[in-house]
């Protein structure tokens, strides 16, 4: 089976949530210098995360996140660290922009997203829409401030 | 005899919704036909403004008004003119903090409330406490959130002007004794706020018996419509309290050089034009409660709670937070699954069931969980609804919980 068709496959799709849920990636925060932070505390009662990324010449470097949150907020952070780690400012916001289409229930490029497709069906939920786009509001908004600096 | 067959018959949102199990009445509860169809009547052959009096409607109106107003004080044993209607439950302890601060408080004293409060009853002492230097302390609660007569005794010192707590809690169900604080209270020269919210849609309400000075409920909890809520205030209380609103209705008289009579009575604290549809629609569901009898209401949730806690003790799954308390919701979570996920996975089965904090942010300093799922009954709940909810507990696992968007 092609990458492309594993990624149709719903069983496929469910362990994907589930392993990012389970074994998050890029889950832990640093003290480290050279860091933005967004502390995203008030887009619902209990998802509580904290996503910082460091950016160099334009490209992302790093991008981490903890807190506390349900499946889908902490699966579709640790997808947006994967996807948009090592992207330029520009290729991130590209990739951003698919993923809120595909949660808007638009129409989407599943190329551009890989593993984050695994979210594509949270928006027959309207009330977990908020946790899907969590991490990626929050990485939104880093990339805007670092642009707004420059 | 209750017959709960019957009752549910009187609720068009069980009969539109027939395989809709709702567990969600913590939050808000269903209506009966009797209440919608007083509402409807108002809008369809009621309408007019009260305290005009000048024509036959407004005449009407005004007497449906006052009417609610008595059925109000005798639903609680208080004297009509111990009842403000505010516009819900949140609004009339905003109104009694804000009241008491600009008479009764002063920098250095203390409210006294618990850690198992809602937001309610705690952001409006705490804006005191940021704005007039009034101190917050906690009541110590055992892990179910109950307090003990002994605890509260130690609690009080001379600082202590106000012991503002909730009878039930809307997150464990603990249940105070309020008569018992009550008289501490007293005792030791300070007064008692109690946030009825989740106690009085529940068992009978004797404020006369209880001694609080204020107690606070809201229309929407017990089968009434939204937008009203209910302050009871001991007489002797009511003049020394500062309404938060000015307006029409609320004044005597007033003049040019910005002279100002306000009226003495409930009217004191009701500027503006109120939710009239809402507050004969809260008349007509006080009605359709006492024809049930909040005794037998008490006793058939009661037993239905105790059922639902025994069920839930069977499951090896759960970890439930508040099994020893009577009355009040199920709390408990879903082993290794977070509660918002659990809560989906019963959406997507029809059970409507709360997940999260439930506004209650300092509990988790008692249960060391931030996050629960909350069942709460009514009496239209069933036995076959528990059996339900319960089977679908034991298929609640974050495979299926995720598995719901595929």
């Amino acid at each position: 089976m092609s990458h492309q068709n594993l990624l149709s496959d719903p069983d496929i799709l469910r362990e994907l949530i589930m392993d990012h849920y389970k074994y998050p990636h890029h889950h832990s925060l640093t003290e480290e210098n050279g860091y933005l932070q967004k502390h995203m505390a008030s887009e619902s009662c209990i998802d509580d995360i904290t996503v910082q990324t460091k950016i160099e010449d334009g490209i992302i470097q790093d991008i981490r996140f903890d807190g506390v949150a349900c499946t889908i907020s902490t699966a579709s952070t640790s997808m947006m660290t994967d996807l948009l780690i090592g992207k330029t400012i520009e290729e991130a916001k590209a990739i951003i922009d698919e993923y809120f289409m595909m949660i808007d229930g638009k129409e989407y490029d599943e190329e551009v997203l890989q593993e984050a497709v695994a979210m594509k069906n949270v928006y027959k939920q309207a009330n977990r829409i908020k946790y899907a786009t969590i991490g990626w509001n929050a990485i939104q908004a880093l990339l805007e401030s670092e642009a707004s600096h420059e | 005899m209750f017959d709960v067959k019957e009752i549910r018959k009187d609720f068009p949102m069980i009969q539109n919704h027939p395989d809709l199990i709702y567990f969600d009445n913590g939050a808000t509860t269903f209506k009966p036909k009797q209440m919608i169809e007083a509402v409807d009547y108002f809008y369809l052959f009621g309408t007019s403004n009260v305290h005009r009096g000048d024509y036959e409607l407004s005449i009407q109106a005004d007497k449906l008004y006052d009417d609610t107003r008595r059925l109000t004080a005798t639903f609680i044993n208080a004297d009509t003119d111990e009842i403000i209607f505010t516009h819900n439950d949140t609004g009339s302890i905003n109104q009694i903090a804000y009241g008491l601060s600009r008479s009764f408080l002063k920098e250095g004293d203390v409210i006294l409330v618990s850690q198992v409060e809602h937001a309610s009853n705690l952001l409006p002492w705490f804006r005191l406490s940021h704005d007039l230097g009034i101190k917050i302390e906690y009541i110590p609660v055992n892990k179910q959130g109950v307090m003990t007569v002994e605890e509260v005794k130690k609690c009080m010192h001379k600082k202590v002007k106000v012991i503002s707590i909730a009878s039930t809690s809307n997150v464990l169900g603990s249940e105070q004794p309020i008569k018992q604080i009550a008289s501490i209270a007293h005792d030791n020269g300070a007064i008692i706020v109690v946030d009825g919210a989740q106690s009085v849609p529940h068992k009978p309400t004797d404020v006369k018996d209880l001694d609080v000075d204020f107690l606070t409920f809201s229309a929407h909890k017990m089968c009434g419509p939204g937008g009203v809520g209910i302050l009871y205030g001991k007489k002797k209380h009511m003049m020394h309290m500062e309404p938060v609103f000015l307006g029409g209705g609320m004044n005597a008289r007033f003049a040019s050089d910005t002279s100002m009579i306000l009226k003495e009575g409930p009217e004191r604290f009701e500027a503006g034009t109120p939710n009239i549809e809402g507050i004969i629609g809260l008349g007509k569901s006080i009605q359709y409660l006492m024809k049930l009898g909040m005794e037998n209401i008490h006793e058939y949730e009661k037993e239905l709670r105790s059922y639902f806690a025994s069920r839930m003790k069977e499951l090896d799954n759960v970890i439930f937070y508040n099994p020893e308390n009577e009355s009040g919701a199920i709390t408990f979570n879903v082993k290794d699954v977070f509660a918002q996920d659990a809560a989906g996975y019963y959406a997507h089965k029809n059970i409507a069931v709360r997940s999260g904090n439930h506004c209650a942010k300092i509990l988790h300093e008692i249960i060391q969980t931030d996050s629960t799922i909350r069942a709460s009954l009514y009496f239209y709940n069933t036995k076959e609804e528990v059996d339900r909810f319960i089977e679908v507990t034991k298929e609640v696992n974050l495979e299926n919980a995720v598995g719901i968007f595929f």
